[in-house]
């Protein structure tokens, strides 16, 4: 998919409000939106474009767990198995003096898993072109975007009309 | 409008800005030609930058000898700089990561850089241990692999070794968070570059679109790292007074050491944001983003965290006492009244007593006095770490190895190199990255741009809410 190309049809809009609008009126119409973009997040976007919540929060979980067991588990098997060394009479497997690096490590491998994971399915990374409708998009402009690769004229003629209907500053085309 | 805006609300972004406004005025300083004031300041920074090289290459050419640091004074200088440069950068998650968690506003006009702040500073705290450690090259020592030294592991158990991971964990979260914030704004640097430039920030933009669906990642990420970067933040300081809490010496071997640490981290942290932010504001022409609200808000955790620090002063004065214990009792009565009693007056005035004066409101939002004040805090927390480091150390168990602590022209251009190094890498990043988060700036512009805000206390005062339109309102939202 990624490397087709994708003829958009998209109108800018110069508020937030007038953008909501017009998703919720594509939503009555039953208009199936492509995307849409925004400088900044608009709160009150996702439940009306039907966007489920990110599970992000559920792998940064599971990163953590990884990063706390790893960190325990070598901890415990360096001195219990490979090296056992007593420092200061303390027992062999001294479990509160880990506490402070399985914790550290449980942050670390979370932070780097997530931010990792965001960037791959987002599919952002150094090298990545932009497919960037608008140079106003990450400026001052709300686009909604209406995939027309395959549309026909009554379709587009369609959109064009929801466009001028919800009131968007500018509409025009572009293959991405 | 359609966030109801409480007409006590604070303007956060003044002049009628409309998002257009906020994107031209702070992608601005990184599309002009830097001013003459940017020059002269990173002229002045390089200088001191080549100093620390100079010093750097110095000791280790010659030896950790060349430093005023002795047998009985072996942590001096050093690990004061240290501890100092580590807790200024806390301010910076404190004001990205907490704050963001309690939905403080204000936040979004000095995050950004107070992010920056945080990793270079850790960066320069980094440069004393390891260069401490003397034979440098082996400074990868301090990490747990598989060798060929036979199967040699680190002390799991030391918090020295406690330190070196809540440090490359903290610097590396931290710019994880920082860049992640980043990448909206660099884009909007790229959209309104050409030619080479816009290559540039092609590359570091990561082809970022402002999509629905990235944006409600890029905000669930941020939630999430802010929320592991809270107790991270704690931790990492906590760590650094294990260092001196854990050991058996009178005057460090205290329980109260971490939360007072944390505090004393944050104080000199928000004193450090304040000095650049008022420098920052003024050169880059920020004053209606980074507002005198901002600075007063900020004044507020100083005088928080200074009270803070100032009841654990003194607590460790009362609990020496009370103990009945002659050894603690000595080391609070040296570190009063002994050889460098000069250090404790300079710590307790100007941790103590200066940022009280922050009570007045009138001082609070005085940017002279801010900024009199950030210097005098910064100048008192170093004072603070030479204070428990320095002094303790010099009068130690046995009074045979009692000594004096002064530092050579190594040590002296080794920290104030750091300062410069510190300079170099802000200055660097005011010119290619927005020093105020531009998307984040945006999202709050409904709620706390100056025409919104007027506009509904105009409304509040013309028309003032009965009970009736309250109840109504409230069954609506």
């Amino acid at each position: 998919m990624a490397s087709e190309t994708t003829k958009v049809l998209y109108g800018l809009y110069n508020d937030e409000e007038d953008l909501k609008k017009a998703v919720k009126a594509a939503n009555s119409d039953h208009l199936d939106i492509m995307d849409v973009y925004t400088p900044f997040p608009v709160h009150g976007l996702d439940p009306i474009l039907g966007l489920k919540e990110s599970r992000l929060h559920q792998l940064g979980f599971t990163y953590g767990a990884i990063g706390a067991s790893f960190a325990f588990g070598l901890m415990s098997w360096v001195f219990t198995r490979d090296w056992p060394i007593v420092f200061g009479g303390k027992p062999y497997w001294s479990v509160p003096a880990f506490i402070p690096i399985t914790f550290e490590l449980t942050v670390l491998f979370a932070a780097w898993g997530m931010t990792l994971t965001f960037y791959t399915i987002c599919g952002l990374w150094p090298g990545v072109k932009a497919k960037s409708l608008d140079n106003r998009i990450t400026d001052n402009k709300f686009c909604l975007a209406y995939d027309v690769t395959e549309a026909d004229d009554s379709t587009v003629e369609k959109y064009r009309s929801f466009f001028s209907k919800t009131g968007a500053d500018e509409v025009n085309v572009k293959t991405i | 409008m359609s966030q109801p805006i409480a007409p006590v609300r604070h303007v956060l972004i003044e002049g009628n800005k409309t998002y257009h406004n906020i994107t031209e005025d702070l992608c601005r300083p990184t599309e002009t030609t830097p001013s003459r004031e940017w020059i002269v300041a990173f002229a002045l920074s390089a200088a001191f930058l080549g100093l620390y090289v100079f010093a750097i290459c110095w000791t280790v050419w010659k030896g950790i000898g060349e430093w005023g640091a002795n047998r009985t004074i072996n942590w001096a200088w050093d690990i004061t700089n240290f501890v100092w440069w580590i807790g200024i950068g806390h301010a910076g998650t404190l004001i990205s990561a907490i704050l963001l968690l309690f939905r403080q506003r204000w936040r979004t006009g000095v995050n950004r850089a107070a992010e920056a702040m945080t990793i270079f500073a850790v960066i320069c705290a980094g440069q004393f241990p390891i260069f401490h450690m003397g034979r440098v090259w082996l400074a990868f020592f301090i990490f747990p692999f598989p060798n060929t030294r036979g199967p040699l592991w680190t002390n799991f158990n030391s918090p020295l070794l406690w330190d070196v991971f809540a440090i490359s964990t903290y610097f590396s979260v931290s710019l994880l968070f920082w860049y992640t914030g980043l990448v909206p704004d660099l884009a909007t640097v790229r959209d309104r570059a050409t030619g080479f430039r816009r290559k540039m920030y092609e590359l570091f933009s990561f082809g970022w679109t402002g999509s629905a669906k990235h944006w409600q990642r890029w905000e669930s990420l941020s939630l999430i790292l802010a929320g592991i970067s809270t107790p991270l933040v704690l931790s990492v300081h906590t760590i650094v007074s294990f260092d001196f809490a854990t050991s058996v010496v009178p005057g460090w071997h205290t329980t109260i050491f971490p939360p007072y640490f944390v505090a004393g981290a944050i104080f000199s942290g928000f004193a450090m944001v304040q000095t650049l932010m008022l420098i920052t504001r003024k050169v880059l022409k920020l004053e209606e983003y980074i507002t005198i609200n901002h600075i007063e808000s900020m004044n507020k955790v100083i005088v928080l965290t200074g009270t803070i620090v100032g009841v654990a002063y003194l607590t460790e004065l009362f609990v020496a006492w009370y103990s009945g214990y002659v050894y603690e009792q000595f080391a609070f009565y040296n570190r009063v009244f002994g050889v460098y009693w000069w250090s404790y007056f300079g710590m307790m005035f100007c941790n103590v007593v200066s940022p009280q004066l922050f009570w007045s409101r009138k001082i609070r939002r005085s940017i002279w006095w801010t900024f009199f004040l950030s210097i005098v805090v910064n100048i008192g927390m170093w004072f603070e770490r030479f204070v428990i480091i320095a002094t303790t150390l010099a009068r130690d168990f046995l009074p045979s190895s009692w000594s004096y602590y002064r530092p050579t022209w190594v040590e002296i251009s080794i920290f104030t190199g750091t300062i410069g190094l510190f300079f170099v890498l802000y200055l660097i990043f005011t010119r290619v990255a927005p020093v105020v988060a531009i998307a984040e700036v945006k999202s709050i512009l409904k709620v706390a741009g100056s025409q919104y805000v007027e506009k509904a206390r105009k409304e509040y005062s013309e028309n003032p809410p009965t009970e009736e339109s309250l109840t109504q309102k409230a069954t609506q939202h």
